[in-house]
């Protein structure tokens, strides 16, 4: 065998164990059921949960718990995943800005005990990209 | 409304598409079935005369965009969505390339360029490598077409008006030529002047990736393959150092601008620029491998078309929309996937059928390397740097996977890595050492003879400085309270003697007098980033974190970390070694140094425009009297944050800043951070009271005072001075006839007393009141009304929720190494290419490295 060669099973080696750690390293999107199964497991790996606030009549977030006089590093809300239902999660940060806005949350994170741990928090807010609105444009006229 | 300019514009955009068609045809007319220099002379000035019309047609094409943007015409949907009447005009300029279209043209723009200089500079290879450059620009200039052909609408057209983008707004029905006042401005987090410079230097650096790849395909089409190395090398070096300058910029931005906490954030945006990098840098070791030691010649051809491709898979990836949640900063998705893809998938296959076609041609080297040959150990380098690059590549495209299973039915719910900085970190930690090892190694052993006395002789003096370097830091940090993974040992030690070593060889070669080595330059300012990251990132502490003492008992009872503090305003809280106060919220205003205290000025209805409350003076210069008016930027509000070293007792000031930016979904935060030679202080605001929102007053609770009176406000006091006739105010507009008294009280609290001048007024026997507050205190006085027959005098006070921000901070030890290593590496860079420009260069190192044995350029071999 020549060193080319070995050369080559070389970096085809190494190009494997990256696809394996990639795929060790991948988490999944799954809902709260699926959260706490794995959890019941003993499996603390993060997963990926994306959810949506429940609200009020008026359109404003219930339950969400931040107060910052007694703990600005603790921020409790709750959260419906696609598949309707409702977990309680906890984010040992302050509450990010505009979180009352949002339209769509995906946090990442795993269960730990009767609450998910999230150490992130992706939010989605109605305005993001493209501009739509054109504010005033139905009342002047000139 | 001025839809002239928009035609031309849309005009110049269809001449500029069939321009380069007739470019790119009549080059490759010009160049077909005949060998190189021998072109055919009719086609080729009718394809130069097409290229120059394309050139043309895009100068105008700019032109028009920026005078729409420049001349606020909101009739056009790009100004209005990208820029508004205050952008100050620096930024007007970042708005043209906001926008996914203008983006695109800049990239034609210095394709164009490139184009020009290909001619002036490489005209034996003119046509062959323009019929490629043509080609490149005719599917680029397609993403801007904007025209419906068959009912498929081909790209999307920086031109297209307001009417013709929102057709659902009523306004039209009533008012079709409406043209709104203000356009809804540039996104503020790109009004920085990096914004301005980054992506010009990065698309740039796209551009020039187009000039090797179009020299690669011009040899493997006219069979002439191995001169184009020698003019494609100089493109690719300065594509290397272009691109390396826009990624850093790049990150340099996102630490001055984003929050979170560092200058690289392995986000898709970023990732799909870096990439292509990696390769880029690789490729150019394979051509100077051919260049000065006639090997290496199928991985240059491999790696230069590589690299194209993958510029082109990075535009499709932050482009098309395929990346969706997983990044924070795609563009908008244009709905040009389709497109991309087509364009992405003809550059491809064509790049690899014509590669492959003429694989077993390309020359290779008969020699086999031996650990003596500098040329493996350069070799194994460009393989790590793939490697490396393959890595991000694999992971980055999980999103990309997603959607193609999607499309063939198959759901798949793969998300990135929880903790990506881990997952990227793991590798690319090793690629680091593995660059820093070879590079130190091979630069070493290019320039001598390699036996293996020369060898132990010339790498002796690095290793053992390199391992006593190690073990001192190892040291250092331990004595420091820190630890150190044997990654990071290792990591020090490849990155220490990749410094050495470099600088070893750039020492001696200028003793020996040859000259300054590029390479070596670039070399050493890579190994010095290695560094600057691994300390930088490696140690970046939170210094803001558990700070407050207190313990709670919430669901859990283990140690959380607490990264955020909690400051009220002009309160002092103690904060790793620091004495930390917030002393309140400033405004930037236009002219004037540093911040202005918003307690200084009286908002105006519009937003723009303040009153000034009190001179504004700085250093003794008054800016603004009084009364005037002052030019203000309300979308940032600064955070006013002083630092006290607890045992030193210096102190400094930090304004990290919230700006209101809906764009990105609200309020957004901004770091300020604070140099100094050894580490940064990186500050920025977690959490703050909405500056967007009113303040909630209490119901005022009512007093009746005469002059002289003291009354208590919640933990302060105010003594009542006296009442005297209301001067011109801020804000009060009197007019002739008005009855205006203002009293004058001074609220004492904790730090300092506030002057506070509650207005009464009667105008047309209407009685009105305009409250003041002590802002700091958060207390509010309202005068109410007036007895004059018994000398008394009613006042309101409110309070309100005292400010507060909630702050996280940082330390950045060591990051200007990695700021000044690129430097290097750019000004190594930099060298590289004059050397290679400059003529007298032997294209060979015989001369330079005279110790080489004899015979040892192998002459290139067809085989097969």
């Amino acid at each position: 065998m020549k060193k080319s060669h070995l050369f080559v099973l070389a970096i085809i080696a190494v190009a494997a164990a990256i696809i394996l750690s990639t795929t060790a390293d991948a988490s999944v999107y799954v809902g709260f059921g699926e959260a706490r199964a794995r959890a019941a497991e003993g499996n603390t790996t993060k997963v990926h949960v994306v959810g949506k606030l429940p609200r009020d009549a008026q359109k404003r977030p219930l339950g969400l718990e931040y107060d910052p006089m007694t703990d600005p590093n603790y921020f409790a809300f709750t959260l419906v995943d696609t598949t309707h239902l409702a977990q309680r999660v906890v984010y040992n940060n302050p509450k990010p800005q505009d979180f009352d806005a949002s339209e769509q949350v995906v946090i990442t994170g795993c269960m730990k005990g009767d609450v998910f741990m999230a150490d992130n928090i992706l939010l989605k807010c109605p305005s993001k990209y493209v501009k739509k609105d054109l504010k005033g444009a139905t009342a002047s006229v000139n | 409304m001025n839809l002239l300019i928009g035609q031309i514009g849309h005009l110049s955009v269809i001449v500029a598409f069939a321009a380069a068609l007739v470019a790119a045809y009549s080059y490759f007319q010009a160049s077909r079935g005949r060998a190189l220099g021998q072109e055919d002379a009719s086609w080729l000035r009718l394809g130069r005369g097409a290229f120059f019309v394309h050139g043309a047609a895009i100068v105008s094409v700019v032109v028009c965009l920026f005078n729409i943007i420049h001349a606020h015409r909101y009739e056009y949907y790009y100004a209005w969505s990208h820029s508004s009447n205050h952008l100050p005009v620096q930024y007007m300029i970042s708005c043209f390339w906001e926008g996914q279209e203008g983006s695109f043209l800049l990239w034609i723009f210095w394709q164009v360029v490139l184009g020009f200089c290909i001619m002036k500079f490489n005209r034996k290879w003119e046509a062959p490598v323009m019929a490629v450059f043509s080609g490149v620009q005719l599917f680029l200039v397609s993403m801007i077409l904007g025209v419906v052909l068959g009912g498929v609408r081909l790209g999307s057209s920086p031109f297209i008006l307001l009417r013709e983008f929102l057709t659902d707004l009523p306004v039209w029905k009533m008012n079709p030529n409406f043209v709104p006042k203000d356009g809804t401005g540039l996104n503020a987090l790109l009004q920085n002047y990096w914004m301005v410079i980054h992506p010009p230097t990065l698309f740039l650096g796209f551009a020039l990736t187009l000039v090797p790849f179009a020299f690669a395909i011009a040899a493997l089409w006219k069979k002439e393959l191995t001169a184009w190395v020698k003019p494609a090398l100089p493109w690719t070096l300065i594509g290397g150092g272009v691109l390396g300058v826009g990624v850093v910029m790049g990150a340099y931005w996102a630490y001055e601008t984003l929050n979170f906490g560092g200058y690289w954030n392995w986000d898709p945006v970023e990732n799909a620029v870096y990439i292509p990098w990696l390769v880029l840098v690789a490729s150019l070791h394979g051509l100077v491998l051919w260049q000065k030691r006639r090997t290496g010649l199928r991985t240059a051809f491999a790696l230069v078309v590589a690299t194209f491709v993958l510029i082109l898979y990075a535009t499709f990836l932050t482009r098309s929309g395929v990346l969706g949640n997983a990044s924070v900063h795609s563009f908008t998705d244009l709905g040009l996937s389709g497109q991309l893809f087509i364009y992405l998938a003809a550059f491809t296959v064509l790049a690899v059928a014509l590669l492959v076609w003429r694989w077993k041609e390309i020359p290779i080297s008969q020699k086999e390397l031996t650990a003596y040959n500098p040329e493996l150990w350069v070799f194994v380098g460009a393989t790590v740097l793939c490697l490396g690059a393959f890595q991000v590549l694999f992971t980055t495209s999980i999103p990309v996977y997603n959607s193609f299973m999607g499309l063939i039915g198959i759901k798949t719910n793969v998300a990135l890595p929880a903790d990506q900085i881990a997952h990227y970190s793991k590798l690319q930690l090793w690629m680091g050492v593995g660059v820093a090892l070879l590079s130190g190694v091979a630069q070493i052993m290019w320039w001598q003879r390699n036996t293996k006395e020369t060898l132990v002789n010339s790498l002796t003096a690095p290793t053992l400085l390199a391992l006593l370097g190690t073990a001192l830091v190892v040291l250092l940090v331990r004595y420091n309270g820190l630890s150190i993974s044997p990654a990071y040992v290792v990591l020090t030690l490849a990155g220490l003697f990749g410094v050495l070593a470099n600088f070893g060889t750039i020492f001696t070669l200028l003793r020996r007098g040859v000259r300054l080595s590029g390479g070596a330059v670039a070399h050493l300012g890579i190994a010095l980033m290695l560094l600057g990251i691994l300390a930088s990132a490696g140690y970046s502490n939170i210094i803001s974190r558990n700070v407050s003492g207190l313990l709670y008992s919430r669901e859990f009872t283990e140690d959380l970390n607490r990264d955020n503090v909690l400051l009220w305003r002009n309160e002092t809280a103690p904060m790793h070694g620091y004495q930390l106060t917030y002393t309140g919220q400033y405004f930037e205003v236009p002219g004037v140094p540093g911040y202005v205290d918003k307690q200084f000025l009286y908002r105006t209805d519009d937003d723009y425009k303040a009153l000034a409350r009190a001179p504004i003076t700085v250093d003794g210069k008054v800016y603004y009297k009084t009364g005037d008016t002052v030019n203000i930027l309300p979308e940032n509000t600064y955070y006013r944050i002083n630092y006290k070293d607890q045992k030193s007792g210096e102190q400094f000031t930090l304004y990290p800043r919230a700006q209101v930016n809906e764009e990105m979904g609200g309020l957004l935060a901004s770091p300020a951070i604070k140099k100094f030679w050894g580490h940064d202080i990186y500050t920025h605001i977690s959490s703050v009271l909405d500056p967007r929102k009113e303040k909630p007053w209490s119901e005022p609770k009512m007093s009746v005072l005469s002059v002289g009176d003291t009354i208590f406000l919640n933990d302060y006091f105010a003594v009542f001075r006296a009442v005297e006739a209301a001067h011109e105010t801020a804000g009060l507009n009197l007019q002739k006839g008005d009855l205006a008294l203002q009293a004058d009280m001074i609220v004492y609290g904790e730090k300092r007393q506030y002057h506070v001048h509650p207005v009464f007024v009667v105008r047309n026997r209407m009685v009105g009141s305009l409250p003041d507050e002590a802002e700091d205190l958060g207390v509010r006085i309202t005068f109410n009304s007036v007895d004059p027959a018994k000398g008394k005098f009613t006042f309101g006070v409110s309070t309100t929720q005292k400010d507060y921000v909630i702050l996280k901070a940082m330390e950045k030890p060591f990051i200007n190494l990695l700021w000044s290593g690129t430097l290097l590496m750019a000004l190594g860079f930099g060298l590289s290419v004059r050397q290679r420009g400059s003529k007298g260069v032997p294209a060979d190192t015989s001369a330079e490295a005279p110790a080489e044995p004899s015979g040892r350029v192998i002459r290139p071999q067809p085989v097969g």
